[in-house]
């Protein structure tokens, strides 16, 4: 790989990996079961630069802007370099959002360029306040021949008339904006410059190293910050081939691996989840005799691959299994959110080493990461190389606020001191999350402070964010709390959000109420509904601005009812 | 062409025989995640089903905000 601590930039880095690597194969993008597309890093590089051109004509240039709402495709990578290679600042949106929260981040980011692919242009241009729109370069990917882009330009025809000039940036500056919350509270975009993402990548790939003939299967959206490092950076400096497939369909998936010989994959633990439930249920069908085989395999795969994993053996022990993901898996990477030991045991048995860690995008995407030496499923890992873990305040078990410190964490949050004086104390980076280290150095998660739940498919859902979906509600007054920040608890499994709900004098609770809060709540996305409510019998404690003390409610709460007066919705 | 009536009863068909439920306790108005109990990629296998049954394609995004067996028919039914 490039010695990236001779590079000053992410530009500056993937350029040369463009050159180093030129004939190798850099980027598969396929739907379904159709290939799209399958460029060399020569043809990325003339992709990239072609729209580089374009950029540069549109006005482009250092600490430039430019928004992109993609699905997991190659446009997003080729939109990316060009922008690093204007010296522009990335701002990856994630393309789940509603349209609403689209134009909150543009606003709020202050992007001048979007970069945006056309079914969600659509939705945005169809919602109130798109005309507050104050981007002022669009260009849009895909969109259909006969369609009104609304001022939009087309991504695809964009290409400027002079060489493209790359502008060089320093390791200070500023390389990307990314959200690690949405907009219903308090915005947090992370800033996070060209140091983090380079430091970062030193640090994983020394423990996990990509190379020429790597095959990394990409699934998840480069937004995502595990993609943006694992799926881009990180394959590319390499010299590795990233696999892009534009659908999330289980099916597809399983094809992929055989498909296009995968080594590598990210995926959060619902994918991972949904993979080892398509096993299971193959397993069920097999005759008794046969599985049980299969599980004495699985306990003498355990005992021998017990300091490490041993793929060969492996391979070997559970040939058909390892044909159907391809013969050539050695790894799947798990982040994003809490994976349940289980889980990750049940594949290491079958000799797939699932490598899972900590991270957050405040810290450049991982803080831990287990180096499967031996194989732990009970832990996130150690630190990685050059990055310190301190826990704050620990009581007698060990167990407190987990700090980080070292040149992965992020420069502040963009245009909010107050909370970035919060959040980074003395150099460290308070996580908001509760941990202990054990004496091998390993790092446990073992709950959180902060009032916010983490899905499974590796969403962080802030209440704040949600609340709005509850206005109107025919009640005095409403507050979302993350259920384990009210009643705190040792385990980061089954965290649900719970809506209190402070009744008018008089008014009862009743069916039509109860329906109500149904229907509203069905109104979000599937992953970021409340799953219980609570009926609360006093006035909510406010400041003097009328904003709710959180922190005093969810404590009166606490004092006066446990857990069980959630009643679920 | 299908009615948008004979595209919900063809969904609710086809989800009932996938996720093994019973037909009658199926109805329109109904949120598939609620009522068949699953997730996100669960539903996305709907929706590779449905595909094949009415041959059409439906990018992963179409299934955004769509909770309802009603609104998935609508989607369905922009395509035909």
């Amino acid at each position: 790989m490039l010695d990236l601590s001779q590079y000053q930039s992410l530009g500056e880095a993937l350029r040369d990996a463009l050159e180093r690597w030129s004939d190798h194969i850099c980027l598969i993008e396929a739907n379904r079961d159709r290939e799209n597309c399958r460029l060399t890093y020569r043809e990325f590089k003339a992709a990239a630069l072609r729209l580089a051109r374009g950029l540069q004509d549109l006005g482009v240039g250092p600490d430039t802007r430019v928004a992109i709402i993609m699905t997991n495709q190659s446009k997003w990578l080729i939109s990316a370099y060009a922008v690093f290679y204007r010296g522009g600042v990335l701002v990856p949106l994630d393309y789940k959002l509603s349209s609403q929260e689209h134009l909150e981040l543009l606003t709020h980011s202050r992007s001048t360029v979007l970069i945006i692919e056309y079914p969600f242009w659509r939705a945005l241009t169809r919602v109130d306040g798109f005309t507050d729109l104050t981007v002022r370069t669009v260009l849009v990917t895909e969109a259909p021949a006969d369609v009104d882009l609304r001022g939009a330009q087309r991504w695809e025809t964009c290409q400027g008339e002079e060489q493209p000039q790359f502008v060089s940036r320093r390791r200070q500056d500023t390389a990307c904006i990314v959200y690690s919350s949405g907009t219903g509270g308090r915005p947090k975009g992370c800033v996070l410059t060209h140091e983090n993402y380079l430091e970062q990548c030193i640090a994983l790939t020394a423990i996990y190293p990509f190379w020429p003939g790597v095959r990394y299967l990409s699934i998840l959206p480069t937004n995502h910050a595990i993609d943006f490092m694992v799926g881009f950076i990180g394959p590319f400096v390499c010299g590795a081939a990233v696999v892009h497939l534009r659908t999330l369909r289980p099916e597809y998936i399983r094809d992929a691996f055989p498909r296009y010989k995968i080594t590598h994959m990210s995926l959060v633990p619902l994918v991972l989840k949904n993979l080892e439930r398509g096993l299971r249920e193959r397993f069920a069908q097999l005759p008794a005799y046969r599985r049980a085989i299969l599980h004495g395999l699985m306990r003498l795969n355990r005992f021998l691959t017990r300091k490490e994993p041993n793929l060969a053996l492996s391979r070997r022990l559970f040939p058909q299994i390892h044909r159907a993901f391809g013969g050539e898996l050695r790894m799947l990477i798990v982040g994003g959110a809490f994976t349940e030991p289980a889980t990750l045991q049940f594949f290491y048995d079958l000799g797939i080493p699932v490598a899972n860690g900590y991270g957050l995008t405040e810290a450049c995407t991982a803080v831990t990461v287990n180096d499967l030496k031996p194989f732990r499923a009970d832990t996130v890992g150690k630190p990685l190389p050059g990055i310190e873990v301190n826990i704050v305040d620990p009581d007698a078990d060990g167990i407190g606020e987990i700090a980080v410190r070292g040149k992965t964490v992020m420069s502040h949050y963009l245009d909010d001191p107050e909370l970035t004086r919060e959040t980074i104390v003395d150099g460290w980076l308070m996580t908001g999350d509760l941990g202990r280290i054990d004496e091998m150095g390993h790092l446990h998660l073992v709950g959180r402070k902060k009032n916010m739940i983490v899905t499974e498919g590796g969403k962080n859902i802030y209440p704040e964010d949600i609340e709005r979906t509850f206005e109107g509600l025919p009640v005095k007054e409403y507050c979302i709390f993350a259920a384990n920040y009210i009643w705190p608890q040792r385990s980061l499994e089954g965290d649900r959000l719970v809506i209190v709900v402070h009744l008018e004098p008089g008014q009862a609770f009743t069916e039509e109420l109860r329906d109500e809060l149904v229907a509203r709540n069905r109104r979000l996305p599937d992953f970021k509904r409340v799953g219980g409510y609570l009926v609360w019998e006093e006035d909510f404690p406010r400041t003097a601005s009328l904003k709710i003390k959180r922190t005093v409610l969810a404590e009166h709460i606490r004092q006066q009812c446990d857990r069980t007066a959630m009643v679920t919705l | 062409m299908r009615s948008q009536q004979q595209i919900i009863d063809d969904i609710l068909n086809l989800a009932a025989a996938h996720f093994n439920v019973p037909r009658d306790e199926l109805s329109p108005d109904d949120d598939f995640f609620e009522k068949l109990g699953i997730d996100s990629l669960q539903a996305l296998e709907l929706l590779t089903r449905l595909e094949h049954h009415f041959h059409i394609e439906l990018p992963d995004y179409e299934l955004q905000g769509v909770s309802s067996f009603r609104a998935l028919a609508e989607r369905i039914w922009a395509r035909l």
